[in-house]
Parts: structure tokens; C-alpha cells; sequence
């Protein structure tokens, strides 16, 4: 990894150790969204503050490697579809419960990747990495 | 009927099937829409066929009665409109698969326009005041961002200039609706008028009315609040301006007031005085404004606002043959004035300009938009034996049997202004010398042609409407808004 880009040593060591905990935890969140504070909206969120901390710590290079414009949108799109699809099979009486935590994923999904692409429209990255 | 709930799944799906798909593989990201758009027709025409044995069609969401859980309604008036609403989208997209080639990232506007699509069905099923405000507020958005879709500096204007009018207009509409809900305890209409009808219409239901109207006034532009407008219509791409003009201010604006007015709040004597005052205003200063422009989008931009003006003036009239004349020139308009939008796009496209002093001779270059053109202004300034003609008709006489002289004699002199302006706009751009830039312009293709020509032909022949076999189509929506407040006893009846 360039050690030029992004912050210093010390908020990149803390970053390489937390980041992971911060996913994990938007994770945790928004599958306990149904029986406790939290859901996929803020389960989303939390995870794409995970990923907006790598760009904070590492620079956009590393993380765009990993996530991209284009694939945030298929992911936005995606989460809604599968939102919509669980939504569906409801009406037409394929399950009658036991939608919570995936419709909580599917939201999670459309909130973290909707909330990083804004986050790149939002710092001006997003018209960058095309030129690139 | 749970087919209703299709009215907004369809879009919507479709709309991210469209996002989803095209990310990466730019080609044919039409097909998706217009796949959805034909099964939304479908779906409209069934709706209104069978609204011939039932006077409501009604879905509970998951099964609750409406107290409690949410449901959604297609009455006479809305079944109506969603013909009209989807018939139009779907023609709108036909057109667009060719002319939004042009943009970079076109799958972007399909999906925007599927999700106002989905806006304005979803306005036009919802039986719940708030799930109206949610819906109009999907139309709305993606309306902004529609307006801005070509992103040069006018647009990004026009847009920003939408949004703030039209959040000022969805702050009044949303304390409107929190007040009502504060009275009388429920969001649904048709508890609502039953609540409000025991009730003393006190200084509180006044006042809702002053923010209802403002708030849907500012979405239908009637005259004091429509400066958004010349500027959202003028500057979007033609398709959206077509929608914007032909149905958004139509399902957003007049029919969400009406609803709520007629339906919900009931009407009033003082309402409908200011509902007739205010469409002499939108009739004249929108006919006024319109003779002066040059730039061709601007010009029908003025002119929805003159129509719009006749539309709720008719409805501020408030006999049911007035009512008749209003449902029936919403139809016409819409047909007419998308008609015309779609054929300044393809003006501006061929010649690369919308002044109109710098056109001529355009019709022999270009003899489908002409003539299409021709029917649609024939049809808004009221020339027999077009629809737009019968329309207007039915209005006069409806305001002359309602004592209402001086209001008919104004709605008979706009429609003359009406015609100065749209035959002016015709001698100037299609007809006389060709102009220079009209040389290399060669006739466009089926997509852009068939579209507009099936306006067209709507313009002519929906005048066949009022005979008395398809008459039962808009004597439906009529007797929703004239039986008033008494709707909701249809509405229970259906629950139960």
C-alpha cells in the first residue's frame, strides 16, 4: 500500500484495526433490526461509514480498487430490486413472515451503497476516477 | 382487486431492472420501459373496464381494513386519469427511444421517468391523504431531477427554481394534511370526511383550505404561483416536458385538489369562488404571456397554464356539466399539449434552435409534426370539430347555465387569444419561405413519428368521448366529484 497517500501512520494503524469492527457492527445492526434499536437503514449507513473511513485513512486509490462508481450503482440498484422482490413475494403469499432481517439486508444494501456514492458525488471523486 | 398493487410494482421494478442492467451495457435501455409501459396500459384498461361493474375497486394492503392498514382505491375519477396517465407515458417513452439517444447515460432518464411514473399512479390510487403526500413527493423528486436532465446552466436553473417552488408547495400541502390530522384523527379520506362531517367546519378547516390550495396550486401552476413553471418546461428534454405539462400538473395538482376538496374536505361556496377566480386569472395572464414568447417550449409552457386555468375554472363552476367539461379537456389537453412538446422536441432537434423567428417553412420538410402540430393547437384553441372544441363548449355553457356571464365571456375571449397565439406559431414555423437552417432537415424516424401521430388522432377523434356509448368512460369521474363528501359511503360500502 503507497504510504504517501491518505493520513498519517498512526490513524491508518488505527483504521487497518477498527475498520473491520465498524463493518461488523453495521452488520450486527442491521440483522438485530427487528428485535432491537437499529434496522437496515442504520445498518447501511454505519457500513458505509466503514468504507468512507478507509477513503479518509488511505486515499481513494485503495478503496477504489475494491468499489467503484459503477459497481456502487449496481449494488444501489440491486438492494432496492431485492427490496421490491421480498416485497412481492409478500403479496403474493409466498411468506407471510419472517421477511425482517432480509428486507433489513436488502435496505442495508441500497442505504450503504446509495450513502458511498453520494459521498463520492459529494468530494467530487466520482467525476475524477472517470477521467482516470 | 389485487391487481392494483401492479400499478406501482410494475414501474418501480422496471425502473431498477432498467438502473440495474445498463450500468454497463449502454444499448436498447428502452426496451425495459416500454415493456412496462405496455403492461400499465393493459393494466389501466382493465381497471376501467371493469369499473363498468363496480363503482369501486379497492385493494387492502395485507388484508386490514382501512382504519387500520392502508388500502388503495380506483373510483371512477382516478380510473380515468390513469388511462389517460399511462396511455401517454407509454407513448412518451416510445418517442424517447430514439430522441434521448442523444444524452449520454439515457438509462438514467428511464429510470427517473419510471419512478415518476410510479409517482403519479401511486397519487392517483392511494385512498390515505398521507400516502398521496408520499407519492406526489416520488413525482415531484424525480421531476427535479428530470427538469435537469440536460444539466446545462438553464436547466440546472429552471430545476433548482422547481424544486424550491415545489418544496414551499409540499411544506403547505404536508402541515395541511398534519392539521386535518390533528382534527379529526385519521389519514384516511374517507374516515376523514366522516369524522369532518360531524364536526362544526370551524376556523381550522378554512385555513387547511387556504394551504391546500396554495400547496396544489403551486403543483398545478395556477396563476400566482406558476412562475416555476415556464422555466421547468421550457428547459427539460421534450419527453419530460411532455410529461410534466400533460400529466404531472394534472394528477398532482388537479386531481389531488380535487380529491381532497370535493371529496374529502367538501366544497364550499367560498372555495369554489376561489377556484373560479383563480382559473380566470391562470386563463388570462397564461394567454397573455404565451402571445409574447418567442422561444416555441416557452410558449406552450404559457399556454398549459392558460388551460390549466380553464380546467379548474370549470371545476370551481361546479355543476356536473362543468365537472363533465373539466375531466374532459384534462384528457384533451393532455393529449394535445404532449403532442405539441413532443413536436418542439423534434423541431429543436432538426434545426437546432426554439426561436420561432428564426423557422419557416418547416412543413414541407417535416409534414408529420406539421400536421400533428396543427391538430394539437386546433384542439387547444377549440376549433370543431377537434376534442379541445367540446371541451371548451361544454365549460361556456356549464358557466353561462351558472349565471356565470362575465367569467364565460372572459373563457370565450382567451380561447381566441388562444388561437391568435397557436396560429401564429404555425404560420411562423410551418409555413411561409423555408428558413436556411431548415435545408439538410430530413423526416425522422417511426419511433419519433407513430407516437405523435396517435396524439394527433386522439386530438381529432376524442370528441367520440362524449357520445352516449362511450359517454359512461367520464360520467364515472363526474359523479365522483359531484356526489361531494358522500363519496365516502361508496368507499365504506366497497370495504366491507
Amino acid at each position: 500500500m503507497n504510504n504517501q497517500a491518505g493520513m498519517s501512520l498512526i490513524v491508518k494503524t488505527i483504521t487497518r484495526l477498527t475498520v473491520g469492527l465498524i463493518f461488523i457492527y453495521g452488520i450486527y445492526i442491521m440483522l438485530q433490526g427487528h428485535s432491537s434499536p437499529g434496522g437496515g437503514f442504520a445498518g447501511g449507513v454505519i457500513i458505509a461509514l466503514s468504507f468512507i473511513h478507509l477513503i479518509l485513512a488511505f486515499g481513494r486509490k485503495a478503496v477504489f480498487q475494491k468499489m467503484n462508481e459503477a459497481r456502487g450503482l449496481i449494488l444501489i440498484s440491486s438492494g432496492a430490486l431485492a427490496f421490491l422482490l421480498l416485497s412481492t413475494l409478500g403479496f403474493l403469499g409466498i411468506f407471510s413472515k419472517g421477511l425482517m432481517p432480509f428486507s433489513d439486508a436488502a435496505i442495508a444494501l441500497l442505504v450503504s451503497s446509495g450513502l458511498f456514492a453520494m459521498f463520492l458525488v459529494l468530494i467530487g471523486l466520482a467525476s475524477k476516477e472517470k477521467k482516470q | 382487486m389485487s391487481l392494483l398493487i401492479y400499478f406501482i410494482i410494475v414501474p418501480l421494478a422496471a425502473a431498477m431492472l432498467t438502473a440495474l442492467i445498463n450500468v454497463r451495457a449502454k444499448d436498447k435501455a428502452s426496451i425495459i420501459p416500454i415493456v412496462a409501459g405496455l403492461i400499465l396500459l393493459g393494466l389501466s384498461l382493465y381497471c376501467a373496464r371493469q369499473l363498468n361493474f363496480a363503482q369501486v375497486l379497492i385493494y387492502k394492503i395485507g388484508g386490514w381494513l382501512p382504519p387500520l392498514g392502508m388500502s388503495l382505491v380506483v373510483d371512477g375519477l382516478s380510473g380515468l386519469l390513469l388511462v389517460a396517465v399511462n396511455l401517454i407515458s407509454l407513448l412518451v417513452l416510445v418517442y424517447s427511444s430514439k430522441y434521448m439517444r442523444h444524452y449520454t447515460d439515457d438509462w438514467k432518464f428511464y429510470s427517473l421517468f419510471l419512478i415518476m411514473l410510479c409517482g403519479m399512479n401511486g397519487v392517483l390510487l392511494s385512498s390515505d391523504l398521507f400516502n398521496l403526500y408520499v407519492f406526489l413527493e416520488i413525482a415531484s423528486l424525480s421531476g427535479y431531477a428530470l427538469v435537469a436532465f440536460g444539466v446545462s446552466a438553464e436547466d440546472l436553473e429552471a430545476s433548482f427554481k422547481y424544486m424550491v417552488m415545489g418544496a414551499m408547495a409540499s411544506i403547505f400541502i404536508l402541515l395541511g394534511i398534519a392539521m386535518l390530522y390533528s382534527y379529526t384523527s385519521t389519514l384516511n379520506m374517507a374516515e376523514m370526511a366522516q369524522a369532518l362531517s360531524t364536526r362544526p367546519a370551524g376556523f381550522l378547516i378554512s385555513f387547511v383550505s387556504v394551504l391546500f390550495l396554495a400547496g396544489f396550486g403551486l403543483k398545478a401552476a395556477l396563476v400566482p404561483f406558476h412562475a416555476w413553471l415556464p422555466d421547468a418546461h421550457s428547459s427539460a428534454p421534450s419527453p419530460v416536458s411532455a410529461v410534466l405539462s400533460g400529466l404531472v400538473i394534472k394528477t398532482l395538482g388537479i386531481y389531488a385538489l380535487s380529491r381532497v376538496f370535493f371529496n374529502c374536505l367538501g366544497i364550499s361556496n367560498k372555495v369554489l369562488m376561489a377556484l373560479m377566480f383563480l382559473g380566470a386569472l391562470s386563463m388570462v395572464v397564461g394567454a397573455f404571456l404565451a402571445l409574447k414568447q418567442s422561444d416555441i417550449k416557452r410558449m406552450l409552457a404559457y399556454s398549459s397554464i392558460s388551460q390549466i386555468g380553464y380546467i379548474v375554472f370549470a371545476l370551481g363552476v361546479g355543476t356536473p356539466l362543468a365537472i363533465l367539461g373539466a375531466l374532459f379537456h384534462i384528457l384533451n389537453h393532455a393529449a394535445s399539449k404532449s403532442a405539441l412538446f413532443l413536436n418542439a422536441g423534434t423541431i429543436e432537434r432538426a434545426i437546432g434552435t426554439r426561436d420561432i423567428n428564426k423557422m419557416g417553412g418547416l412543413n414541407a420538410k417535416l409534414p408529420v409534426t406539421g400536421y400533428t402540430s396543427l391538430m394539437g393547437s386546433m384542439s387547444i384553441s377549440g376549433i370543431p370539430p377537434f376534442a379541445g372544441f367540446w371541451s371548451k363548449l361544454l365549460i361556456i355553457i356549464a358557466a353561462v347555465q351558472a349565471g356565470q356571464i362575465a367569467y364565460s365571456a372572459v373563457a370565450v375571449i382567451v380561447s381566441i387569444v388562444t388561437l391568435i397565439y397557436y396560429l401564429r406559431f404555425h404560420t411562423k414555423v410551418f409555413l411561409g419561405i423555408p428558413a436556411q437552417n431548415t435545408a439538410e432537415v430530413k423526416e425522422a424516424c417511426g419511433a419519433i413519428k407513430w407516437p405523435v401521430i396517435i396524439l394527433g388522432f386522439i386530438c381529432l377523434a376524442g370528441g367520440l368521448l362524449l357520445i352516449p356509448s362511450f359517454r359512461d368512460f367520464l360520467n364515472r369521474g363526474v359523479d365522483v366529484l359531484v356526489s361531494g363528501i358522500n363519496y365516502k359511503d361508496a368507499i365504506f360500502q366497497a370495504v366491507k
